[in-house]
């Protein structure tokens, strides 16, 4: 069974509030699904390095700045929650 | 004549010979969201102002044409819906999560631009599994859609809503995305078509992200011809999705000898055959698969033998992608706000608060994964039975032109059925995410129905882009 210091820790990697009784349940799922996952270990594991680069990655573009339209990127600004002269505003963090 | 009940291409002929117009058409569709809707629960936002506005527009441009003595496009002035995870500029997008109640979308999808270049109606927003994550609807922040062939049993999902109103005629057709099995999954549940395009087929500029190596938008129709005549409008290259291809696709190769059933291969998989089908939906499905050799087809029976690592797979990869696609969610950007004491705090309090538990569960399982000291062991491992199970798929579409399968192992579940339960609800999914996870494209066909009147779904699946096949082959079988 997965730790609850476990849960905790995952979850505040990913910036996550958890109640007590979501980490309760959490554990529980969580056990019970990477249980599951252990069946991968018995798929085969020679895979060629070259077959492993194949599909996805091929349709890549440059790194670079695409252009919005001025309202667009108002009504982007606009639909943040808190915002001053056209920037998103954020809390202190130092 | 009941409007509702229309294909696109009847409406569309109906339209054309001035038997009525699409504001008759709007209307007659909105007239029967609200008698239906309040217990069905397929839209989140009913989008009437924007859909009359739409339609009257629509019927001023079938004027001119004809006036001109011109056609005018199959989609224009026929009323459709969206599901909520796809923006419609100025309308709310909420991802059926409270995280996204009132956020309203800043732009239109790529999707929904080239339906509004074609004067199609936009009736609403639809219900979906929350950010689309589930294959029951279940985990929408608003409640569940209900299935119309029977109330008590969820319609599917993640395209809850998309499926049921097409089936329960609330929209001509719709837009649902499917990411290990969100449109096929619905629309085996409902008794409609739905089609996952190959990836890369269709634009997902301005659909909220999931699993990005994964999501592909398609259409739910009441039948085949009009799938195709929806992806024929919606697919092709976008310079806002450098995953998009250049796309041709080539409209009905229907009465083609390329596919007619006559001497088509279709190959079976032995290991979607297995222990934890519903007998009937197997019997059903079977009996398709003979009807197809009947009509002169060679069945073959395949193997792909990494079937049994796929849903593994998709359960780390699909987390993995959906736990950094949803950090963006942090109460700063948009949607739901918490204030706290500091800027983690707030970051805590807003997810914590506005995400849903399946969504927790999943940003937990892909952070999991991907966190020092596991990666090797699930996310790297995960992708390398990727490869396998494309492997698998090639090798299979070397001696086959088509797959025949089921959609799911079961006809729609119980309202409330497995929602204790998290895997066995991914279970459901054991047929279709090997199509995602391969990229390519797959159908689901009503086929039959259970001896209680529950619609049982073929799936289709072609080799990368031949959607025109998998079309004209499910068009004779209809």
């Amino acid at each position: 069974m997965i730790s609850k210091e476990e849960v905790q820790h995952i979850a505040s990697l990913a910036r996550l509030e958890l109640s007590e009784q979501e980490i309760g349940k959490m554990q529980k799922d969580l056990t019970e699904i990477l249980d599951y996952f252990k069946l991968l270990n018995k798929a085969p594991t020679k895979i060629s390095r070259r077959e492993n680069l194949g599909g996805q990655a091929q349709n890549l573009r440059k790194d670079e700045v695409i252009s919005q339209d001025r309202e667009v990127v108002e009504k982007l600004v606009a639909a943040a929650p808190d915002k001053k002269d056209g920037y998103i505003k954020v809390k202190t963090i130092l | 004549m009941n409007l509702t009940e229309l294909t696109i291409k009847q409406a569309h002929e109906g339209l054309k010979n001035k038997e009525f117009t699409s504001v008759d058409l709007t209307k007659a569709y909105l007239d029967k969201i609200k008698k239906v809707d309040g217990e069905l629960n397929a839209y989140l936002t009913v989008t009437e102002k924007l859909a009359l506005e739409q339609a009257i527009r629509a019927d001023e441009r079938i004027a001119l044409s004809k006036a001109e003595g011109q056609d005018f496009p199959m989609l224009c002035g026929i009323p459709c819906a969206i599901k909520d995870a796809i923006m419609v500029d100025g309308e709310k997008c909420t991802a059926a999560s409270k995280i996204l109640e009132n956020y309203v979308a800043p732009y239109d999808a790529t999707v929904i631009k080239k339906l509004k270049e074609q004067g199609v109606v936009i009736l609403g927003k639809t219900n979906l599994d929350e950010f689309a994550m589930g294959g029951s609807g279940e985990n929408s922040a608003y409640g569940p859609t209900k299935n119309p062939h029977d109330k008590t049993r969820v319609a599917g999902g993640s395209s809850s809503g998309s499926a049921a109103c097409v089936a329960a005629n609330e929209a001509c057709f719709s837009l649902g995305s499917d990411t290990g099995g969100s449109i096929r999954l619905p629309s085996s549940f409902c008794g409609t078509v739905g089609l996952k395009p190959t990836y890369g087929a269709v634009s997902r500029y301005g659909l909220i992200p999931f699993g990005s190596s994964l999501d592909q938008i398609g259409p739910i129709t009441k039948n085949v011809d009009d799938a195709e005549t929806v992806f024929n409008a919606i697919c092709g290259k976008d310079k806002m999705d450098a995953t998009s291809t250049d796309y041709k696709f080539q409209v009905s190769l229907a009465g083609q000898a390329s596919s007619k059933l006559q001497g088509l291969r279709i190959g079976v998989p032995k290991e979607y055959f297995v222990k934890g089908i519903d007998p009937e939906v197997e019997k059903i499905v079977r009996s398709t698969i003979k009807k197809a050799e009947e009509a002169g087809a060679k069945i073959v029976e395949i193997s792909l033998p990494n079937t049994e690592f796929a849903l593994a797979c998709y359960y780390i990869i699909a987390p993995c992608e959906a736990s950094a696609n949803l950090a963006r969610l942090d109460g700063v950007r948009y949607g739901l706000s918490v204030d706290g004491k500091d800027l983690l705090d707030v970051y805590l309090k807003s997810k914590g608060h506005g995400f849903g538990a399946e969504v927790k569960r999943r940003i937990m399982i892909g952070t999991y994964a991907l966190s020092s000291g596991y990666y090797d062991a699930y996310y790297k491992k995960a992708q390398e039975i990727r490869q396998l199970v494309k492997q698998d798929f090639a090798k299979a579409f070397e001696k086959v032109d088509l797959i025949f399968c089921p959609v799911s192992p079961v006809p729609a579940i119980k309202i409330g059925e497995r929602t204790d339960d998290p895997l066995s609800m991914y279970l459901m999914d054991i047929y279709t995410v090997s199509v995602n996870l391969a990229g390519l494209p797959g159908l689901s066909l009503p086929v039959g129905k259970t001896k209680e009147g529950l619609p049982v779904g073929l799936q289709i699946i072609g080799n990368h882009f031949q959607e025109n096949k998998i079309l004209a082959v499910a068009s004779q079988l209809e």
